[in-house]
């Protein structure tokens, strides 16, 4: 096979892991922008808590490194234990920081949303310390396409990302689209007050939806634990950021929209890693947030009258 | 508090001014006197929050004047600070006299201002709030990386991996103010004025600085230009229907917003005598933001003491005189918590800021929607 092109698909494959992660956190900045239009700077840290709970979780048991054979079940359990975790604790802080605030300026909710931000950052560096911190590598590297290219790799890691990803980013979508709550959670989006007034509690629908956004968060926070096998306390702001301009390049608020923007970014910083070079990603990442709301602010998938926003 | 507001005012106007003259004159004996007995670096962390100050002024412009969310507004500090560095960095053989240079950077700092200002005309709120924050991500990227420009059209090379901004190892030295003609007139030995790193001087200069972007922004407040921000801060529609000319008053808003920053950023690296990207990332915006917010946003002398009590707060309280008290427990990185707390406290307590009320809504009555909900935005 052609190197140039082995190097091109090895960063396809990157950009498209990028983008899973980016797509969990950013579907919960894009739902929760949807319904109380707050740009939640601490929700990127949500992700950050997603991985170190799980890496304290995982260190209460004596897991064998690979997993085998019943720990693998051990996977699905922590995970559920994280979302509950940090959709709880997004839930709480909705509680604490955004709720009573609600009806005052939107200037409000943002800086305490920030002081949140700082809040929980400094709390992690506090007990997790502040320097780069190793995640165990439990999922084996073997390469199951070893047989084709020695280049492009899928292994276990990819098909674990992969797996626990997509599925989620359909269900959510099906949940909205499909349930009676997240028709709730459309009608409150669009118009909080009048959805009140046809008997939605729009507060616990405000809550379910910090919990949902927070508990996606969260589980990627654990993947990208697994998955790239280091993070830092301070992580969750960089990829608060990317997942932010994910959710606007897609249209904020549009659940669909957040999930191609973040794999749109993924592939952005993996193209531009390679052909360009990655001191300049950021700054092209950002080039195209400020072109695309210049030229679209409704973004790609959003629409102009914005009428459904979730 | 109010009362003490009240009594100040009805001191004579002549009077008012000697206080504040003493207070500004005497502050650096006494903190010297102060850093003496406690070993704490005071003086330069009052010259950085009256820094702070300047930029919480710049920022005040264009968030609570005109109420255009601006989350990238550290990167005016950049642009002014770069600017400086490039006029005087040694290196680069411009080396531009310091009261020449911070001139340059103000009007560079300006011409960003409108740059950035004009795509986002049309749009509001978050959206601006988006695209500043974006541009604001840019500019520490990009000076970092702009330490081997090469720019080549086919095999035609224009400029060979020139060195801008010294990437990630910053610039310095930088040019510092120089008085050679002061004291060639006067007779001193050359150099006898010479600043280097004294803060007695540099508080000085600085106390110069924060009188001229205060008394503009004073200016400011009770102008025409100034009525029309806080028309479109309150209703952009109606404002446009009333003849206030929109798109030339916001820009006006971000261009000089961006220079009483580009102003602060071009003393400040003068000051510290070197500048690296990381000084200005997105917390110092944030930073910025929180003075703004805090202190009341809109209310001039509202934000210079909130500028000044809240960037001591954390330079002089968190930063030195905590992990002092508890030097064993790990109080440094449970410095951001007591931050994050403040925050939402004061948020939840007096959302309209700590000190909206000074000199404030003689012009925008409430609007019953405020009445009702007691927010005074």
């Amino acid at each position: 096979m052609d190197p140039q092109l082995e190097a091109f698909l090895r960063q396809v494959l990157v950009g498209l892991s990028i983008g899973c992660y980016l797509a969990l956190i950013a579907l919960g900045y894009t739902m929760v922008y949807g319904i109380i239009e707050l740009i939640n700077f601490a929700h990127g840290d949500l992700f950050t808590f997603g991985f170190f709970i799980s890496l304290t979780i995982w260190g209460l048991f004596d897991v064998p490194m690979p997993l085998q054979g019943a720990w693998i079940l051990a996977l699905p359990l922590i995970a559920v234990v994280v979302v509950v975790l940090t959709g709880g604790l997004n839930v709480v802080i909705e509680r604490v920081a955004y709720r009573p605030l609600r009806g005052s300026s939107k200037l409000a909710p943002l800086i305490t949303a920030v002081g949140v931000s700082f809040m929980l950052e400094a709390i992690y560096a506090y007990i997790w310390g502040a320097n780069q911190i190793n995640y165990p590598r439990f999922i084996p590297t073997t390469n199951f396409l070893s047989d084709f290219s020695r280049i492009i790799r899928f292994t276990p890691r990819d098909l674990l990302l992969f797996g626990v990803t997509i599925p989620l980013m359909i269900g959510l979508t099906l949940f909205i689209d499909r349930t009676r709550l997240g028709k709730a959670m459309r009608a409150a989006a669009q118009d909080r007050e009048a959805a009140a007034m046809m008997g939605i509690n729009v507060n616990r629908i405000i809550a379910i939806t910090f919990f949902i956004g927070g508990g996606l968060a969260g589980i990627a926070g654990m993947v990208y634990g697994l998955y790239t096998g280091s993070g830092r306390f301070i992580m969750g702001f960089e990829f608060g950021l990317f997942a932010f301009t994910a959710a606007v390049l897609g249209g904020i608020g549009n659940i669909r929209g957040a999930v191609l923007g973040a794999f749109i970014i993924g592939m952005v910083q993996a193209m531009s890693d390679l052909y360009i070079g990655g001191e300049w990603s950021r700054v092209i990442i950002f080039s195209l947030l400020i072109l695309m709301l210049v030229f679209r602010p409704s973004g790609i998938l959003g629409s102009t009258q914005s009428v459904e926003k979730v | 508090m109010s009362t003490l507001l009240s009594r100040w005012r009805s001191i004579p106007r002549w009077a008012q001014l000697a206080i504040l003259v003493a207070i500004v004159v005497f502050v650096p004996p006494v903190i010297n006197i102060l850093e003496r007995q406690t070993g704490f670096g005071l003086l330069t962390q009052i010259n950085r929050a009256l820094i702070y100050v300047c930029l919480a002024l710049g920022l005040n412009i264009v968030v609570g004047f005109a109420g255009l969310l601006d989350l990238g507004y550290a990167a005016f500090f950049a642009i002014g600070a770069y600017t400086f560095g490039i006029l005087t960095w040694p290196s680069l053989r411009l080396e531009y006299s310091f009261f020449i240079a911070i001139w340059i950077c103000v009007l560079v700092a300006a011409l960003f201002g409108m740059f950035i200002g004009a795509p986002t005309l049309r749009l509001r709120g978050d959206y601006l709030a988006i695209v500043t924050l974006a541009f604001g991500e840019i500019i520490p990227p990009l000076v970092r990386n702009l330490d081997h420009i090469t720019i080549r059209f086919g095999d035609w090379v224009l400029v060979e991996s020139f060195n801008l901004t010294n990437g990630p190892l910053g610039m310095k030295p930088l040019g510092r103010p120089n008085f050679g003609l002061i004291e060639s007139v006067a007779g001193l030995p050359p150099g006898q004025l010479d600043p280097g790193v004294n803060p007695t001087f540099w508080y000085f200069i600085i106390v110069i600085l924060v009188l001229i972007v205060l008394s503009a922004s004073r200016r400011f407040e009770d102008s025409r230009i100034g009525r029309a921000w806080r028309a479109i801060r309150e209703d952009e529609t109606a404002a446009r229907f009333m003849g206030v000319n929109t798109v030339r008053v916001k820009l006006l808003a971000f261009a000089f917003g961006a220079s009483f920053s580009g102003l602060a950023g071009a003393v400040f690296a003068s000051m510290l005598g070197a500048i690296f990207p990381e000084l200005f990332r997105f917390q110092v915006s944030i930073f910025l933001l929180i003075i703004v917010i805090l202190s009341g946003a809109g209310s001039v002398w509202g934000v210079l003491i909130g500028g000044l009590l809240i960037s001591t707060f954390d330079g002089v309280l968190l930063a030195q005189i905590m992990p002092s008290i508890f030097p064993n427990s790990d109080v440094q990185s449970l410095r951001w918590v007591f931050f994050g707390v403040g925050l939402i406290a004061v948020m939840l307590f007096r959302p309209q800021g700590l000190f909206g009320h000074l000199g404030r809504r003689r012009h925008t009555p409430l609007t019953i929607e405020e009445a009702i909900h007691g927010d005074a935005a």
